[in-house]
C-alpha cells in the first residue's frame, strides 16, 4: 500500500513540475508559434540558480523568486535579440532556440560542474504527514498545491484579465489583434518571459526532488514535448492534464519496467497522435 | 559530369598522398556527407525538419551491431536485418510524425528519438547502457580486409558515391519534381491530384533507409557503438550540416557535414566546450545565413561576375 501511495505522489509531484514546464512552453507556442526547445535548459538554469542563491541565504521560497525572475531576464533578452530578429521565420526560430539549448547547458557544466547539486528540503516540509497511518511525503504535496494555483492563476488571467483577452486575441487571430490596436509586439515579450520565469521557478521548485545536475535539461525536454503533444498546443487546459498524465506514466513506467519506461512513455503519445493530432484539448494545427 | 569525374580520381588519389589519420578523417567525412544528405531529402526537398534523424543511423547501427555480437550471424545477414529493422520503423514514425506538419511534425520527431535513445540508455540487456557495444569487426567483402584504413577509405567511397548517385537521381526523378512541389504549394500539388501525404511519407522512409546505410558505415568505421550516437545532440549536429552548407542543394549539406566535423575535430583539440560553439554557430547561421554557405556563395559569385567580366 505504501509503495502506491509513494508512486502515486511522486506521479502528482512530477505532473505538478511538468504543469509548470510545460505551461509556459505551451502559452509560447500558443501565442508566438516558437517552439521553445531552450526551456529544458531555462528550467536546468533555474535549478542552478536557486541552488547558488541559497548559499547566500538558505531560503527556498526566495530561492524560486530568485530563481524565477533571472530566468523570466534572460528569456526577455533571448526574445528581444535574438528571436525578434527571426520574426516570421520558424524554422529558424526554432533552430536558434536548439542552439541556445547547446549554449546554456554547456555553460551550466562549466559554472556548476558536472556532479549534481542537492538542494535541501525546507525544514518546515521535511518531516512526512501521517495519515490514516501512512506517510506522505510532505514537499511532493506541496509540489502539487503549487501547480494546482499556478495553474488557477494562468487560467485566471487568461481568461479574466485584459492581458489574457489580449492575449487570446493574438492565439487566434495575430493580424486582426494588431489592426485593433494590440500591441502585439510587447505581448510576445511578456508572454516569453511569463513562460520563462514559470521554466526558471519550476526547476527551483523541482530541486529538492530532482536536484540539479547536467542533462537535467534532456530530462524534461522530451517529457515536456510529450505534454504538449498529448494536451494540444496552446491550451492551458491540455497542459494540465497532459502533466499529470505523463507525470504518472513516466513515474509508474520507472517504478514497474524501468527498462521500458521511455516507451511506456511514449505510448499515449502515439495514441493520441494516430487518432487526434491535434492533441486531447488543441484547437490549434500548426 | 567532367568535374564529378576529377573529383572522384582526386578522392580516388587521396589516400595515397594522405597520412593516416587524414585517410580516417576522409572517412568520417564521408559517413557524416551521406547521412547529411540522407537528411537533406526530408528538410531540404520536402520541406520537413526533422530533429530526430540520429535515431535511424543510431538504430541500424545498434541492429547491425547486437545481431553480429548476440545472434552470430555474418555481415551480410546483420546488414540486411539492419537495413529492414531501420526502415519499418521509419514506416511507423513517419506515419506518426506526418500526422502534423511544420513545427509539430519536428517537435514529434524530436520526442520519438528520444525514445530510442531512452531505449538504448535504460534497456541495458540488449545496448550495454552506458558501457555501449563493443567488440565488433569490420566486414571483409570479397575477402578484403578493412581494417586498414586505405581499404575502409575506398569501401567507405564506394557505397557514398553510389548513395549520392542515387540521392541525386532521385531528386532529379519526376518524383523529386513533384516532393519539392509539396514542399512549396501542398495544396496546388493536392489540387493537382498528387498524393501529398505519400509523397512526404515515401520521402521519410526512403531518406531513414539512406540515414540507416550511413549507420552500417558508421558502426563499421567506429566498430563500437555507445548511445549518444542516438541523443538529440546528434541529430542536432547533422542537422547544422545540411542547414550551414544549404538545404535543398545536392552539395550544400555534403560541405556543410564535413565542415560541421572539421570543426568539430579541430576545435576539441584545443577547447572542451564543443557544445557552445555549436550553438554558437546555430545561431549564427540562422540569424546571418539562413540559407547556408553554397547558395550564399553562389549568390555572391552571380554578383560577381559581371563584374569581372
Amino acid at each position: 500500500m505504501q509503495f502506491w501511495v509513494i508512486q502515486t505522489l511522486n506521479s502528482l509531484a512530477l505532473g505538478g513540475l511538468l504543469f509548470l514546464l510545460s505551461s509556459g512552453f505551451s502559452l509560447i507556442f500558443g501565442m508566438m508559434r516558437i517552439a521553445n526547445l531552450t526551456h529544458g535548459a531555462l528550467f536546468m538554469l533555474g535549478a542552478y540558480i536557486g541552488v547558488s542563491f541559497m548559499k547566500i541565504w538558505p531560503n527556498l521560497a526566495v530561492a524560486v523568486l530568485v530563481a524565477g525572475v533571472s530566468v523570466a531576464i534572460i528569456g526577455g533578452l533571448i526574445e528581444r535579440l535574438i528571436l525578434r530578429r527571426l520574426g516570421g521565420n520558424a524554422q529558424g526560430q526554432v533552430l536558434a532556440t536548439l542552439g541556445l539549448s547547446f549554449i546554456t547547458a554547456d555553460l551550466c557544466l562549466v559554472a556548476w560542474g558536472g556532479d549534481p547539486i542537492p538542494v535541501p528540503t525546507p525544514e518546515a516540509l521535511r518531516a512526512p504527514m501521517l495519515i490514516a497511518g501512512m506517510a506522505f511525503p510532505t514537499y511532493r504535496l506541496v509540489v502539487v498545491a503549487i501547480a494546482i494555483v499556478v495553474g488557477i492563476a494562468l487560467y485566471w488571467m487568461m481568461e479574466r484579465t485584459r492581458l489574457g483577452a489580449m492575449i487570446r486575441a493574438g492565439v487566434d487571430d495575430m493580424n486582426m489583434a494588431r489592426a485593433v490596436g494590440i500591441p502585439v509586439s510587447k505581448l510576445f515579450t511578456s508572454v516569453f518571459c511569463i513562460g520563462a520565469a514559470l521554466a526558471g521557478a519550476g526547476g527551483m521548485i523541482g530541486g529538492p526532488i530532482l536536484s540539479a545536475y547536467p542533462g537535467l535539461d534532456a530530462e524534461m525536454l522530451p517529457l515536456a514535448l510529450i505534454v504538449v503533444i498529448l494536451g494540444g498546443v496552446g491550451s492551458l487546459v491540455g497542459a494540465f492534464v497532459g502533466s499529470f498524465i505523463v507525470g504518472f506514466v513516466y513515474t509508474y513506467g520507472i517504478a514497474l519496467a524501468p527498462d521500458f519506461a521511455y516507451v511506456i512513455l511514449f505510448l499515449p503519445m502515439v495514441f493520441v497522435i494516430a487518432f487526434r493530432p491535434r492533441g486531447l484539448f488543441g484547437r490549434l494545427t500548426v | 559530369m567532367i568535374r564529378i569525374a576529377v573529383l572522384l580520381l582526386a578522392l580516388a588519389l587521396f589516400p595515397l598522398v594522405a597520412g593516416e589519420y587524414y585517410i580516417n578523417l576522409a572517412s568520417q567525412i564521408m559517413i557524416a556527407a551521406l547521412f547529411a544528405a540522407s537528411l537533406n531529402l526530408l528538410v531540404g526537398y520536402g520541406g520537413m525538419t526533422s530533429l530526430g534523424h540520429a535515431t535511424y543511423l543510431g538504430l541500424s547501427a545498434y541492429v547491425s551491431a547486437w545481431t553480429f555480437l548476440k545472434l552470430g550471424v555474418g555481415h551480410a545477414s546483420a546488414a540486411a536485418i539492419a537495413l529492414f529493422a531501420t526502415t519499418a520503423t521509419a514506416c511507423v514514425f513517419g506515419w506518426l510524425a506526418l500526422r502534423a506538419s511544420g513545427l509539430s511534425f519536428l517537435m514529434i520527431t524530436l520526442a520519438l528519438s528520444q525514445v530510442l535513445w531512452g531505449l538504448g540508455y535504460r534497456w541495458v540487456n540488449v545496448t550495454n547502457g552506458d558501457n555501449g557495444l563493443s567488440g565488433l569487426t569490420r566486414p571483409a567483402p570479397f575477402g578484403i580486409n578493412l581494417d586498414d584504413s586505405s581499404a575502409y577509405y575506398y569501401f567507405a567511397l564506394s557505397v557514398v558515391s553510389a548513395a549520392l548517385w542515387v540521392v541525386a537521381r532521385f531528386v532529379d526523378s519526376p518524383f523529386g519534381a513533384s516532393l519539392r512541389g509539396t514542399r512549396d504549394q501542398p495544396r496546388r500539388m493536392s489540387a493537382l491530384g498528387f498524393d501529398v501525404w505519400r509523397i512526404r511519407w515515401l520521402t521519410f522512409v526512403f531518406s531513414a533507409f539512406l540515414a540507416a546505410v550511413a549507420g552500417l558505415l558508421y558502426v563499421y568505421y567506429h566498430k563500437y557503438m555507445h548511445p549518444s550516437a542516438l541523443a538529440i545532440s546528434s541529430s542536432a549536429e547533422v542537422l547544422l550540416g545540411v542547414i550551414a552548407g544549404g538545404s535543398g542543394t545536392l552539395v550544400g549539406p555534403v560541405i556543410g557535414a564535413a565542415l560541421v566535423l572539421l570543426l568539430k575535430n579541430y576545435a576539441s583539440a584545443y577547447i572542451e566546450r564543443w557544445n557552445t560553439l555549436m550553438g554558437v554557430v546555430f545561431v549564427l547561421i540562422v540569424m546571418f545565413m539562413p540559407d547556408g554557405l553554397v547558395p550564399g556563395i553562389r549568390r555572391l559569385w552571380a554578383k560577381l561576375r559581371p563584374e569581372l567580366k
